[in-house]
């Protein structure tokens, strides 16, 4: 009887509602996400841009000198080749810019083929797995299928994995604004994680690259982060520090951006960026669409927090 | 009278309740040149089956004669068809269990379509359910990014082989659209062999047929079963209904499809049955997720996968008042508990279509009357209560053909066969005159009914968007069937099924709500999926306007009370981003606008006052489609500050706002 009653009240113990209103907090650290490699060697390039070389004189043939892939392995290679960044058998996470229901010839999403040469340099140097992955902003099946990514990395034998609602868990983010949101485990559960964004305009920021596709992790209701897009994005690339940047320039959208549609929005530039620091790419790409770095407010927030340098110029640049 | 158990399972010899007639004179045991009776010898080979005989005997040509008199080869040839096959299955009943009765086995033929019915039912329950998974777009690795979006499958086909819709469509529309042809197979199928897509084919059928097995109580079994089984007065409404629909048709409304049982079977199971699973399956296997274990997790996750690409989508999807659809079906599938098979004895329109043109069939059933013992084993396994016991005439339209009569009766009383003696068959359906012509008039006043409610022609619902490609609304109204293939497919859930914004006549229609998705800009899904034409099937060219103008589906307006630049100035202009027309039909205005601080100014000083930069959006009405992109978007969660409604629509002429929409025939 006494233990009947003595197990009763424990159990109400236990579940005793002491009121209160409010939402919880939550008590979980705040975290960020940082895949960069210790050291760099002074022989390799801090920023390498790639670029297909200007048809000479009289050569008439269609199309240009170069493929995205000879681009992104010449931008690699100037880095000092994917094996200083990638290991034998690290899961790799490729993470390119999958937003739009748009085909590449748009320029809203990443081209393709430089996402496939980003594969393929990572199984080449030995990557176990390599996940390409992004969270769309349109539906995410379109997107990927229409986007060319998907089949282009099946074929390589890349694991695709489409932002479905079970894959994204609430955690802190160390932001200004962004304190608890929900985030797309599978771009943040790697060994090594390689940001291919595409350079393209953006009404709102201006431009948008390397930093701004970090959107992509994030789930929820996104669209409230445009009241303070710039802390937003700086914010963002706080929280992840990604191993390399590829930023894919083969096509830039110069107006209407971030989704384009029309097929005179884009512009062929031929060019591949890469670098492991993500303000200077930025820096770097804006110039691309005739942006200065001094117009984009998150760039200069992104500098002050130590996360890199705008004047690329000062780094060692290797244009190959 | 009783038959004494053999404990070898072979029924005994003697004080059998052999027929007198068909034996006749001199069939007695052990007299030279008359054969022992088959089923009880277990003598395999082929023997002068006593039973084709007495079939014979019935008919009047009483052949038995010339069985008794040791004729094997006559009695062979004077009992037609079915000698060689009851004579077969007779050799074989030895090694069965014991049957009831008589214990005559049936004929292995019948047994046959049985099992093959089983097989049959389940195989289209089965198809109907893969067409409904896959009526969804999945995407594909294998596809080019310029190669078209479309489903790989016909999987409407079940609605487009329904005569049903397909003469309630024709009625309305006088025209046949496109894949309803198939609905002429069907007829064509009954005419031969009766309702049989009742018994072998519709998934609704084969869902009710599953009900009515399982759900019986205690009390629904033995005796009260069989008064359920018996043809009752209250079938007759299905034929009411049907006529009333088909007069509602002949109006201008397909309203009917509110009954078609595919259409109820998609609807109810693509809108309230799959996403309803997928909720519950997403907490649990998410609870397995949190359970700290990889393997677990592992194994969580991958069956998460899995269901989002083969069952249903990678997100939640969620249907507007879908409670109201899932309760009727819960209400028709319970009510096997005291009717079985309710719904197509009583209400389907499609089974009474279909039983209006079994009276052509030309494969039916005999009954041999005389040998019927009333056992009425036939009733307790009867599905379309159709009255195949003796003594009463077999109702032709009512039957299922399922074959479970034959094989349950013990005495050789059921036989179907092609061209079958219609003595003791009604093939028309049993309705009252007057109730039919009033059933007629209430269909025919269905239509002015509904419209001089405000629904339609003025006071037209701003929110109800139609898909993109639907035909003006009266066109709509006469083909939309509610069978939420549309609303099944669409890969944003932007499509509903409308509760009552498009009036009644509307229930169950599509609208998009964009505040749950938007039309993805260059999908044109729903009109591939839809059978009766009112969504078109439009290609991406003709919905996005290139070298023509788009397809607008309503216009975007600001609410600039709630808007966040423009009355919070704060920056935002989401809508602007998502906006997916070239050029953008949301454009911005730059201004510098006044903010006054949140927090006053030291010593109690009135707040401070600065300017801010600020983008505000505007719709370009003549650029706007309506997709409702912008109104999805918006951050201000409860009620959006842009939002789309009907007007401006294309498919329309007077829901028009800007005159330049007016000129139909100048190219823009």
């Amino acid at each position: 009887m006494a233990g009947t009653l003595g197990a009763v009240a424990l159990g109400a113990r236990l579940v005793w509602d002491k009121g209160g209103y409010g939402v919880e907090q939550s008590t979980a650290t705040r975290q960020v996400r940082d895949y960069r490699l210790a050291e760099r060697d002074a022989e390799h390039a801090q920023l390498a841009i790639a670029r297909a070389a200007a048809k000479e004189a009289g050569d008439d043939s269609p199309g240009p000198t170069a493929t995205p892939e000879q681009l992104v392995r010449r931008a690699v290679e100037a880095m000092g080749g994917m094996a200083k960044f990638v290991s034998r058998g690290d899961v790799v996470v490729v993470k390119p810019n999958i937003g739009w229901d748009r085909m590449p010839i748009h320029a809203a999403n990443t081209n393709p083929e430089v996402v496939g040469a980003v594969i393929r340099l990572a199984f080449e140097a030995g990557a176990k797995k390599v996940v390409v992955a992004d969270g769309s902003c349109n539906e995410p099946h379109r997107c990927f299928q229409r986007s060319g990514i998907w089949r282009s990395a099946y074929d390589l034998g890349a694991e695709v994995i489409l932002p479905q609602e079970h894959r994204f868990r609430p955690m802190r983010l160390n932001g200004d604004v962004l304190d608890e949101w929900p985030v797309f485990t599978t771009l943040v559960d790697a060994d090594k994680v390689i940001n291919v964004p595409i350079a393209k305009h953006h009404n709102l920021a201006k431009f948008t690259g390397a930093m701004k596709n970090w959107y992509g992790v994030l789930g929820g209701r996104r669209n409230r982060l445009h009241q303070n897009i710039d802390v937003s994005i700086a914010d963002l690339a706080t929280f992840m520090r990604p191993t390399l940047v590829v930023m894919d320039a083969w096509r830039v959208l110069v107006r209407n951006g971030p989704q384009g549609g029309n097929v005179d929005d884009a512009k062929d530039m031929h060019t591949i960026v890469a670098s492991v620091d993500q303000l200077a790419v930025d820096a770097f790409g804006c110039t691309l669409i005739g942006q200065k770095s001094e117009n984009l407010p998150y760039l200069a927030m992104g500098e002050r927090r130590g996360l890199g340098t705008t004047r690329w110029q000062s780094l060692r640049v290797r244009e190959v | 009278m009783a038959v004494a158990a053999n404990p070898g399972g072979v029924p005994e010899h003697g004080g059998v309740r052999l027929d007198p007639v068909a034996l006749g004179v001199g069939a007695v045991e052990g007299h030279a040149g008359v054969e022992p009776i088959p089923w009880k010898t277990g003598r395999v080979g082929t023997v002068p089956a006593i039973d084709v005989v007495t079939a014979g005997a019935s008919a009047g040509a009483h052949a038995s004669a010339g069985a008794g008199a040791g004729s094997h080869a006559g009695a062979g040839a004077s009992a037609g068809a079915h000698a060689g096959a009851s004579a077969h299955a007779h050799a074989r009943a030895p090694n069965k269990k014991k049957l009831p009765g008589s214990g005559i086995p049936p004929r292995r033929v019948a047994v046959i379509l049985k099992w093959a019915r089983r097989v049959s039912q389940v195989g289209f329950f089965a198809l109907f359910m893969y067409f409904l998974f896959q009526t969804a777009f999945r995407g594909s690795f294998a596809a080019r990014a310029d190669s078209a979006v479309r489903l790989p499958l016909p999987v409407e086909g079940f609605l487009l082989a329904d005569p049903f819709v397909g003469a309630m469509t024709v009625l309305s529309t006088h025209a046949v659209y496109r894949g309803l042809l198939w609905s002429v197979g069907l007829l064509g199928l009954t005419m031969v062999v009766g309702r049989v897509f009742c018994g072998w084919i519709c998934p609704f059928g084969t869902l009710h047929h599953f009900f009515g097995w399982l759900l019986p109580s205690r009390r629904g079994r033995g005796a009260a079963r069989v008064e359920a089984n018996k043809t009752h007065t209250y079938q007759r409404a299905k034929y009411y209904l049907l006529y009333a629909f088909l007069l509602a048709g002949v109006g201008g409304s397909a309203i009917g499809g509110l009954f078609d049982p595919i259409c109820i079977a998609v609807r109810s199971i693509g809108l309230g049955v799959i996403p309803a699973a997928q909720y519950v399956t997403h907490r649990a296997l998410g609870a397995a997720q949190d359970v700290h274990s990889r393997p677990v997790q592992a194994a969580a996750d991958h069956a998460q996968d899995y269901l989002a690409q083969t069952v249903w989508q990678s997100k939640q999807f969620y249907f507007h008042e879908t409670w109201f659809i899932v309760f009727l079906l819960v209400a028709v599938l319970f009510a096997n508990r005291f009717i079985p098979r309710f719904w197509c004895r009583v209400l389907c329109p499609l089974g009474a279509f279909l039983g209006v043109f079994s009276r052509f069939a030309l494969f039916g059933m005999t009954k041999d009357h005389a040998k019927c013992t009333d056992c009425n084993l036939c009733l307790v396994h009867c599905q379309g209560a159709d009255s195949p016991q003796g003594g009463v005439k077999w109702r032709q339209d009512e039957c299922h053909m399922c074959m479970n009569c034959e094989t349950a009766c013990p005495e050789d009383v059921i036989k179907f066969t092609f061209l079958p003696n219609r003595k003791s068959t009604i093939t028309v359906p049993d309705t009252v005159r007057r109730t039919a012509l009033a059933s007629v008039g209430a269909g025919a006043m269905f239509l002015p009914a509904a419209r001089i409610a405000d629904s339609l022609d003025v006071n037209y619902h701003p929110k109800v968007i139609r898909p993109p490609g639907a035909v003006e609304e009266r066109g709509f109204l006469e083909r939309c069937i509610r069978c939420a293939e549309c609303m099944k497919v669409c890969p944003n859930n932007a499509l509903h099924p409308a509760f009552f914004e498009a009036g009644i006549e509307g229930l169950w229609t599509p609208i998009l709500i964009a505040r749950i998705g938007y039309c993805e800009f260059s999908c044109v899904l729903c009109g591939q999926v839809c059978p009766t034409g009112a969504i078109q099937k439009i290609d991406e060219k003709e919905k996005m306007g290139v070298g023509q103008p788009p397809i607008k589906i309503g216009t975007a307006f600001y609410d600039h009370g709630r808007c966040l630049p423009w009355s919070m100035q704060t920056p935002c202009i989401v809508c602007e981003e998502f906006c997916p027309t070239s050029p953008k039909a949301i454009w911005v205005e730059e201004v510098d606008a006044t903010v006054r601080d949140s927090k006053p100014g030291p010593d109690g000083a009135p707040p401070a006052y600065k300017t801010v930069h600020l983008q505000r959006p505007h719709v370009d009405p003549s650029l706007c489609v309506g997709c409702g992109a912008c109104e999805k978007v918006c951050p201000v969660q409860d009620q959006p500050a842009v939002y789309v409604t009907s007007v401006g629509e294309t498919r329309s002429k007077t829901n028009v706002i800007l005159l330049e929409n007016t000129s139909y025939n100048q190219k823009t």
